[in-house]
């Protein structure tokens, strides 16, 4: 059987800037592949060619071994898409938005029926289907986007930060709700998301991207693990950078709201010197390092600092805006 | 392949009705305006002056049904320009349907909504006694055609606009002037200007206006043959214009 995805040296440029390089990855049917990065770093980009309404500039990628450029009609049927901005029709009801997808999408009417009603079933949206989806809250229109997005059975979905701008209890009902339909249809899913701990928990596989670069690469544990042991958070309020640089067994620190981040390079080994060294201590705390820390460590950023809520797709906007003042 | 062209091409055609059908009330709305023009201008005007044998409130009543199909269809057209801005348009254009499909759809729907406005003022043309009926069907197919024409030159517009800033621009430029040199407000004879007769000439609207007022009271400045080819020519040609800037306009 082919592979859900292939890629191999997929770039983009838009004028002067690289917005993607040589992004190559294998993907297989039924995986959960997470892209992760900041705002900027080419998550939407790489979606934007996969799902061929943006050609690359350099390399290829095949979607159940179609080309994304020479068979784009053949890849569109197959793929699944969840925008990052909302696409649904808001002077349509929920029902209507399906009905529409699939005549859009060609399907049989003893076809769609059916599973339009089995759908709506599993999001709990059918006593709100014939409601104008004006009417719906964010979760709501999240859920009917899923479903919309599986309708015609696509062998790969696509999910371009699914979870953005819902509150916590409605992102984690969500991830439970793509959870379900997927394992029940075996869809390969890609998915993009700068919820680190979200995405830990759903994907099979990761790859972290930054400035266009896939920087890192594999199973979220094995990333997570190769940072070693613990994390130390530290309120001391006397410590400083230099006295930290002094112990040669401290191999990572950061100092954000008050509180120092620090890993040790051998567990707990070296941890009584640290704290004999660090001067008074207000409060102490271990916790197992999560993907956050290895973005940190890879970047030396927080992934966080840098997401903002809601400037999905600004690089292509910011191009877009460059060309017109030219022409 | 084309079964499902066909059925995207509906699809879309069918969105547009629900919508249009979900706020009939606008209808109403856009019915005010030629009634107005019929009955407190064409009657004000009609009160003096009478226009090859007809008065003028009669002589005006084809120049307006192609006042309501040339606003109509442009506006359809152009409101692509805010579909693409709240995105709702992006899940459209990236189903496996060529963008010809859904620029047909698009115009059968814009369409739709035209016509059946005209339908409604069709319901008016009995208190018209220059009127008669028999020329219905004639000119609901004069004013079809134009349609489809006017939707495709709005949907073009529309897929080159980036905002929505165009719209009072394309309504001075391109709108007012067809329907002001269309012959729909005046006669088209000798007495014209030489400028004024040039400009109703190359106008693609007046050939419309003289289709319908010679279906609808035998009053006309070419032979209808004519009329109907012009008018059948210019759709086809904005639909081809139409469907090559739309396939190529950006998502």
């Amino acid at each position: 059987m082919t592979n859900a995805i292939e890629a191999e040296g997929l770039s983009r440029r838009f004028g002067r800037i690289q917005a993607v390089s040589d992004f190559s990855v294998t993907i297989e049917r039924g995986e959960i592949f997470g892209l992760l990065g900041p705002n900027g770093a080419g998550k939407t980009t790489i979606i934007n060619m996969l799902i061929t309404i943006l050609p690359p500039t350099a390399g290829q990628a095949r979607i159940s071994g179609f080309d994304i450029v020479r068979e784009a009609a053949k890849v569109r049927s197959q793929v699944g898409v969840v925008f990052q901005d909302p696409t649904l029709d808001t002077m349509l009801t929920g029902r209507e938005n399906l009905l529409l997808h699939a005549r859009l999408y060609g399907m049989k009417k003893r076809d769609y029926i059916k599973r339009i009603e089995e759908l709506l079933q599993l999001v709990h949206l059918k006593d709100r289907a014939d409601h104008l989806v004006r009417t719906y809250s964010g979760g709501m229109r999240r859920r009917l986007e899923l479903i919309r997005g599986l309708l015609h059975r696509p062998t790969v979905l696509f999910l371009d930060e699914p979870t953005l701008g819902l509150d916590a209890q409605t992102r984690a009902r969500t991830w439970e709700y793509i959870r379900t339909m997927v394992g029940k249809e075996g869809t390969t899913v890609l998915l993009t998301t700068h919820y680190l701990e979200e995405a830990e928990e759903m994907c099979d596989r990761v790859a972290i991207l930054d400035d266009g670069k896939v920087i890192a690469m594999d199973k979220p544990s094995r990333l997570v693990d190769s940072l070693g042991g613990v994390v130390i958070i530290l309120d001391a309020p006397t410590l400083t950078e230099s006295i930290l640089k002094d112990m040669p067994f401290v191999e990572r620190a950061n100092h954000s709201h008050g509180k120092w981040e620090i890993s040790l390079n051998d567990t707990f080994k070296n941890l009584p010197l640290l704290l004999k060294r660090v001067g008074p201590i207000n409060q102490l705390e271990l916790r197992r390092p999560t993907l956050n820390d290895v973005f940190l460590k890879l970047t030396g950023r927080h992934i966080r600092d840098e997401a903002q809520e809601d400037a999905g797709g600004w690089l292509e906007e910011a191009f877009r805006q460059d060309q017109r003042g030219r022409s | 392949m084309i079964l499902r062209e066909l059925s995207g091409l509906t699809g879309v055609w069918w969105r547009e009705f629900k919508v249009f059908w979900r706020e009939r009330s606008r209808i109403v709305a856009s019915i005010i305006s030629p009634l107005m023009w019929l009955f407190i201008f064409g009657s004000g005007v009609g009160a003096h002056y009478s226009v090859a044998g007809v008065s003028y409130r009669d002589f005006i009543y084809p120049g307006i049904l192609a006042m309501t199909v040339i606003f109509g269809s442009v506006f359809f057209g152009l409101y692509i320009v805010w579909d693409r801005k709240i995105d709702v348009f992006k899940a459209v254009l990236v189903a496996p349907l060529s963008r010809t499909s859904i620029f047909l759809g698009k115009v059968l729907g814009g369409c739709t909504d035209v016509l059946l406005q005209v339908m409604v003022l069709f319901l008016f043309s009995f208190l018209f006694s220059a009127i008669d009926p028999r020329g219905l069907p004639q000119a609901f197919l004069f004013l079809f055609l134009s349609s489809v024409a006017f939707v495709s030159l709005g949907l073009a517009i529309g897929s080159l606009l980036k905002s929505l800033e165009g719209f009072q621009l394309i309504s001075a430029f391109v709108i007012f002037p067809l329907y002001f040199s269309s012959g729909a407000l005046f006669p088209v004879d000798r007495q014209l200007p030489s400028w004024l007769d040039v400009l109703v000439m190359l106008n693609p609207l007046s050939y419309t206006v003289d289709g319908v007022r010679g279906s609808l009271m035998g009053i006309h400045h070419h032979p209808l043959m004519i009329d109907f080819i012009v008018v059948s020519t210019f759709a086809f040609f904005m639909v081809m214009t139409g469907s090559f800037l739309f396939s190529r306009m950006k998502i």
